[in-house]
C-alpha cells in the first residue's frame, strides 16, 4: 500500500475503530455508521463482528433508529431491552440473524457537524452506564479527530500542484472538456498568463 | 482550598471529566452553602401537579397518541418559508425519531398536569440545522412558555450568538430553559450558557432525587440511567443519557411553577438549589445525602 493512498488509510481507520471498540466492552458488534450529506441516510461504513460481511453499504433513513437518535440529538446515549422494539434491532435481525439487546452509540463529530455514528451492541464487559457511556464518548471523540486529520492530509494534498507542470496542464484540459458551464473568464486569464510566463 | 466552582478545567478537553456522576458509588462531595430559610421539597412542590405550566419540547417531534405523552396543546415544526428562512408552522403530532416523545414522555410522568407543546427542530437525521433550531426557540420564547426543555444542543460556533441572545431573552422573559449537558469532550451550546438550567445524570433509580453540581458547567444531576422511556408504537424502552436527565428537572421546575406561578427565572434556579439533596440543610450544615 503506498503512502499515498489515503482512501485505504481512512478504511483501515474506520475498521480499526469498530475493531477496537468491540474489543473495548467485549461486545457481539461495533459499527460506524456515516451520514450522508444530501440526504441525512446513515450508512454502514465499518462493521466488527455480527453482521460483519453483510451490513456494510446499507443504509437507514434519516432519523429512524438509537443511531437515528443519536445523529439527530448529537448526543451520546444507551437503550436496553431493544430487542422487541428498535426499528433498528428489526433491521438488522432481517440482513444478519442478529438480534441486539442492547445498543450504546456515541456521535463522531467532525467541523464541528455530526457526520456519523459509532455504535456497540451487547456489551458484556461493561462497568457501569455512566462509565460506559464515558469512555465510548472518548472514544468517538478519538476516532472523530482522526478521521478530521485524514480529511485535512486530503484536502492539502487537493491544493498542492502536481510536481510535474504537464500533469497540471492535463488535469486542466480534462476538467475544460469535462465542463458543461462555460470557463470561467478569470480562470482563461490566469491559464493566458501562465501561457506567457511559460513561453520561452 | 479551593472550592469546586473556582477550580481550573482543562483548556482542551472542556467536557473532560463527563458530566455524569455516579451517586450509586460515590457521595456528592461536601460544599457549603448559605441556606435561606423555608425553602425544602415540600414547601417547593407539594400538592402540585404543574397545572397551568406550558412546556414546550424543541426536540424530534412528538407522537401524541403515545400513552406516555396523554395529549399536546400544539404540535409545530419548523420548515423553510417562500423566502427560504426558516418558519414555524403546524405539523402532525408525530416523531419518527421517537427523542421527542421520550423526553416528553418523561416531564409528563413528573408533572402529569403540565400543557405540552412539541416543535420539531431536528428533522433531518443530522445534528440538526442550527437555523431551525434558532427559530424554533425564538418561537418559543415569543410564545411565552413558562419552561422550554432542550436535550439537544448545536456544536456549530456560528449559531452562539444568536443563541446568547435567546437565552438572555428568555431569561427576562420568564421562559426558562432546561438543557441538557453534552456528555462529550465537545462545545456545545446553549447549556453552557449562565442563563439556562443545564443538566447532566446521576445513575439513581428515583426520579425525583437530584443534585446541585458545585463545579458547573453542568449544573443539577438528574436521572439519566436506564430511565423508562416511551418508544414509538406505544411501547416503552430503558435508556440512559443526559437527554434524559434534563427532562426530569423540566418537569420538577413545572410542579414548583404550578405551585409558585411567580417565580423568575433566577428565583426558580434558587428554589431547585435549595431543594436539591445535597444542599438541604439541617443547622445550617449542608447536609450531602
Amino acid at each position: 500500500m503506498s503512502p499515498d493512498d489515503i482512501d485505504g488509510t481512512e478504511r483501515r481507520l474506520l475498521q480499526s475503530v469498530v475493531e477496537v471498540a468491540r474489543h473495548m466492552f467485549g461486545a457481539a458488534a461495533a459499527s460506524i455508521f456515516l451520514v450522508e450529506p444530501e440526504t441525512g441516510d446513515l450508512i454502514f461504513e465499518a462493521v466488527s463482528g455480527e453482521g460483519e460481511k453483510e451490513l456494510v453499504g446499507s443504509r437507514f433513513p434519516a432519523g429512524t433508529g438509537i443511531a437515528g437518535w443519536v445523529a439527530a440529538s448529537g448526543q451520546p446515549m444507551v437503550a436496553d431491552d431493544v430487542a422487541e422494539v428498535a426499528p433498528f434491532a428489526r433491521d438488522a435481525a432481517e440482513s444478519t440473524g442478529y438480534v441486539p439487546r442492547t445498543i450504546m452509540a456515541a456521535p463522531l463529530i467532525r467541523f464541528e457537524e455530526c457526520v456519523g455514528v459509532l455504535e456497540v451492541l451487547d456489551r458484556t464487559a461493561s462497568r457501569s452506564e455512566l462509565d460506559d457511556m464515558e469512555l465510548l464518548g472518548l472514544f468517538a471523540t478519538q476516532a472523530a479527530c482522526a478521521l478530521e486529520l485524514l480529511l485535512r492530509i486530503r484536502a492539502g494534498r487537493r491544493a498542492e500542484p502536481p510536481a510535474d507542470p504537464r500533469d497540471l496542464l492535463r488535469r486542466i484540459g480534462e476538467r475544460l472538456s469535462a465542463s458543461s458551464r462555460p470557463p470561467d473568464a478569470t480562470a482563461v486569464r490566469l491559464l493566458a498568463l501562465a501561457d506567457d510566463l511559460l513561453g520561452p | 482550598m479551593t472550592p469546586p466552582w473556582r477550580r481550573d478545567r482543562p483548556a482542551q478537553f472542556p467536557g473532560v471529566p463527563a458530566w455524569g456522576l455516579s451517586t450509586r458509588r460515590q457521595s456528592p462531595e461536601p460544599f457549603d452553602v448559605s441556606p435561606l430559610s423555608g425553602v425544602s421539597k415540600e414547601w417547593a412542590w407539594g400538592g402540585s401537579d404543574g397545572s397551568g405550566v406550558r412546556v414546550c419540547v424543541l426536540d424530534t417531534g412528538v407522537a401524541a397518541d403515545h400513552p406516555r405523552i396523554g395529549g399536546l396543546e400544539r404540535s409545530l415544526h419548523v420548515v423553510g418559508g417562500d423566502d427560504g428562512r426558516p418558519v414555524v408552522a403546524e405539523c402532525e403530532p408525530a416523531d419518527p425519531a421517537g427523542h421527542g416523545t421520550a423526553c416528553a414522555g418523561v416531564i409528563r410522568s413528573i408533572a402529569p398536569g403540565v400543557s405540552l407543546t412539541s416543535v420539531r427542530v431536528l428533522t433531518d437525521g443530522k445534528t440538526g440545522s442550527g437555523d431551525a433550531l434558532v427559530a424554533g426557540l425564538s418561537w418559543a420564547i415569543e410564545e411565552g412558555f413558562d419552561l422550554v426543555n432542550l436535550s439537544l444542543s448545536t456544536t456549530r460556533s456560528g449559531f452562539r450568538e444568536s443563541l446568547h441572545e435567546l437565552a438572555d431573552r428568555a431569561y427576562f422573559r420568564r421562559c426558562l430553559l432546561v438543557a441538557a449537558a453534552h456528555n462529550m469532550p465537545v462545545l456545545s451550546y446553549p447549556w453552557t450558557f449562565s442563563s439556562v438550567v443545564s443538566v447532566a445524570s446521576h445513575d439513581l433509580p428515583d426520579p425525583m432525587t437530584y443534585y446541585y453540581n458545585p463545579a458547573p458547567p453542568a449544573e443539577f444531576h438528574a436521572r439519566g440511567v436506564k430511565v423508562p422511556v416511551a418508544w414509538p408504537g406505544g411501547r416503552e424502552i430503558r435508556s440512559t443519557g443526559n437527554s434524559f436527565a434534563a427532562p426530569h428537572i423540566t418537569g420538577i421546575c413545572a410542579l414548583i411553577l404550578g405551585k409558585h406561578p411567580w417565580l423568575t427565572p433566577f428565583q426558580l434556579k434558587t428554589v431547585l438549589y435549595l431543594a436539591a439533596d445535597n444542599t438541604l440543610t439541617h443547622s445550617g450544615e449542608a447536609h450531602v445525602s
